[in-house]
């Protein structure tokens, strides 16, 4: 399995496979078969994809840690890039065919409603991930610092989650809304668990070294847990 | 081609008598292919019908023109395609295409209608006889969804205040309540706590009464498909739609100001009155502009919403004095 993720050809399969929801509403577009109300059903068609490109990029590293394939880890950037790239399209459903593109209608509308805050507030949070999103990035930044701004994709997956939570808030409509919530409970809950275990094991192997030291080091030993992995 | 045809154009009052005389000739026609099919068999009963095969397949519900002040607008009625395929009743799930593909299980015969409560007359009303309860007239209402959305739909029915009148509301009447069938077995949404069920919603007495606020029994020349409320529901153009109760089985007349379902679900986005008013938002979207399914191409910017869905110098004087932001 890792082989065939590390094959030359996966990176530009993903990369056109993650188009497909975007043709798919383009050809339904063109084709007039989006329903009686063809703005509602691209704006909703594109937010749908940025919830599951979120959780797919989440899905990374607890997937490459369950099975071992480690060459997943390639394909999570692109991964993340599409969640940004469909959160644009949101954004320019959201302002082109609700609010016929006029500025100030848009400036006022978003602090105005909490739904559409959240979900904007979201979209500018993944603006400097996305710009820092290539290698030279990261080496400019440094490895730690670059992980550390990149764990902001937690706030984010949660702010999307708020935003359509409370956009189905009106129909009382959770259905949907709970699977997503459940997938992200569960890749957010993973890494608590890994990070209390990783924490749990320092700690361990702290004591272990305790034991074979003098006492007198005792009060400087709250040794920081270690950051965890790269994959976070 | 959807993005670039441009689909809104206003219909001077001469274009858009043309629609209208094409399916009222073809429902002529079939009012009088029905009329002798019923010397042989009883009235068929409604059903769900697919909204891309059109008008046609319901038994007609032939009417005149209505003469009430503000029940004809000019403006092109919305395709039969969309009016019967995207609408909301929960009852049948809360995916607007949900009524289109669930109702067709819905039984609509026999069907009775219990009105009770604070009325001299109350009794138990069978479909047949509210039909012919008083002659049925075409309106063509806008309709604005709370949801932003909007339409144009040619009702059969006729007003309210018939029955009302026929049942006598003693003095204690203040409003009416009407309850929507809740069959678990015939209607899936039920399954789900988006509401409470049954369904319902109220007006006050002078709003039942008023001319506009239609008991409707059909659409498009034709008895009501069951995903738009067959058998009857009410249709009150200057209030946002949920206001409309479809398929309804009860009428209570009360003294007391009834909480009706989305009042209960969500009490601070969802008032009693429920107008139409581009001034008081929905906590979670403006109410100032709406979108009229159809009409408006994708990327045209979205109509204005009127003060009571245009129906203000119909129903203004209702209002009268009321803060219209505090009673919402």
């Amino acid at each position: 399995m890792n082989a065939l993720l590390s094959h030359r050809a996966t990176k530009p399969l993903l990369f056109v496979l993650a188009l497909l929801p975007l043709a798919q509403l383009v050809y339904r577009a063109l084709t007039d078969s989006l329903g009686a109300n063809p703005a509602e059903a691209l704006s909703r068609g594109s937010g749908d994809w940025v919830l599951r490109f979120l959780c797919l990029t989440l899905a990374v590293t607890p997937a490459r840690q369950w099975t071992g394939w480690n060459a997943l880890a390639r394909l999570r950037r692109m991964l993340g890039l599409y969640a940004f790239f469909y959160g644009v399209l949101h954004f320019l459903c959201y302002a082109w065919l609700d609010m016929g593109f006029v500025p100030a209608d848009i400036v006022r509308d978003i602090p105005k409603r909490p739904f559409v805050l959240a979900g904007f507030a979201a979209l500018m949070l993944m603006l400097p991930l996305a710009a820092t999103s290539f290698n030279r990035a990261i080496k400019a930044m440094g490895g730690l610092r670059w992980r550390r701004l990149h764990r902001l994709v937690y706030l984010i997956v949660v702010l999307a989650l708020l935003h359509f939570y409370w956009m189905r808030a009106g129909k009382h409509d959770f259905a949907e809304v709970g699977v997503y919530a459940a997938i992200v409970a569960v890749l957010l809950g993973w890494r608590i668990y890994a990070a209390w275990r990783a924490r749990a094991s320092a700690t361990a192997r702290r004591d272990a070294a305790h034991a074979k030291q003098p006492v007198a080091l005792h009060v400087t030993a709250r040794a920081r847990p270690s950051p965890p992995s790269a994959g976070t | 081609m959807h993005l670039i045809r441009d689909r809104c154009f206003t219909p001077s009052p001469g274009e858009s008598v043309t629609p209208r005389s094409v399916y009222a000739q073809r429902r002529d026609f079939l009012s009088r292919a029905a009329a002798l099919a019923a010397l042989a068999a009883p009235w068929p009963a409604s059903a769900a019908v697919d909204p891309a095969a059109g008008p046609g397949r319901l038994p007609p519900l032939p009417a005149s023109r209505s003469e009430v002040n503000g029940a004809l607008t000019m403006e092109k009625p919305t395709a039969y395609q969309d009016v019967t395929g995207y609408n909301n009743f929960y009852e049948f799930g809360t995916d607007k295409a949900d009524p289109a593909r669930r109702a067709g299980g819905l039984k609509t015969r026999p069907w009775t209608v219990v009105v009770e409560g604070e009325v001299k007359h109350r009794g138990t009303w069978d479909i047949d006889a509210l039909l012919k309860l008083a002659a049925m007239e075409e309106r063509i209402y806008r309709l604005r969804c709370v949801e932003g959305w909007s339409m144009v739909i040619p009702w059969v029915g006729y007003s309210l205040a018939e029955l009302v009148r026929r049942v006598e509301p003693t003095g204690n009447a203040r409003f009416v309540q009407f309850e929507t069938l809740a069959d678990a077995k015939q209607m899936p949404g039920l399954r789900s706590s988006v509401l409470d069920w049954p369904y319902v919603e109220a007006l006050r007495l002078d709003e039942a009464m008023h001319p506009l606020t239609l008991l409707a029994f059909g659409l498009y020349g034709e008895v009501l498909p069951n995903q738009n409320g067959a058998p009857l529901r009410l249709v009150v153009p200057w209030k946002y739609g949920f206001k409309s109760a479809k398929s309804i089985q009860r009428i209570r007349f009360v003294a007391k100001q009834p909480t009706t379902s989305w009042e209960a679900a969500a009490p601070s986005e969802y008032g009693f009155y429920s107008n139409v008013n581009p001034k008081v938002d929905h906590p979670r979207w403006s109410q100032a502009t709406e979108r009229r399914i159809g009409e408006d191409g994708l990327f045209k910017k979205k109509r204005p919403t009127l003060p009571f869905n245009g129906y203000e110098a119909q129903v203004g004087q209702l209002y009268a004095g009321m803060d219209l932001a505090k009673f919402y």
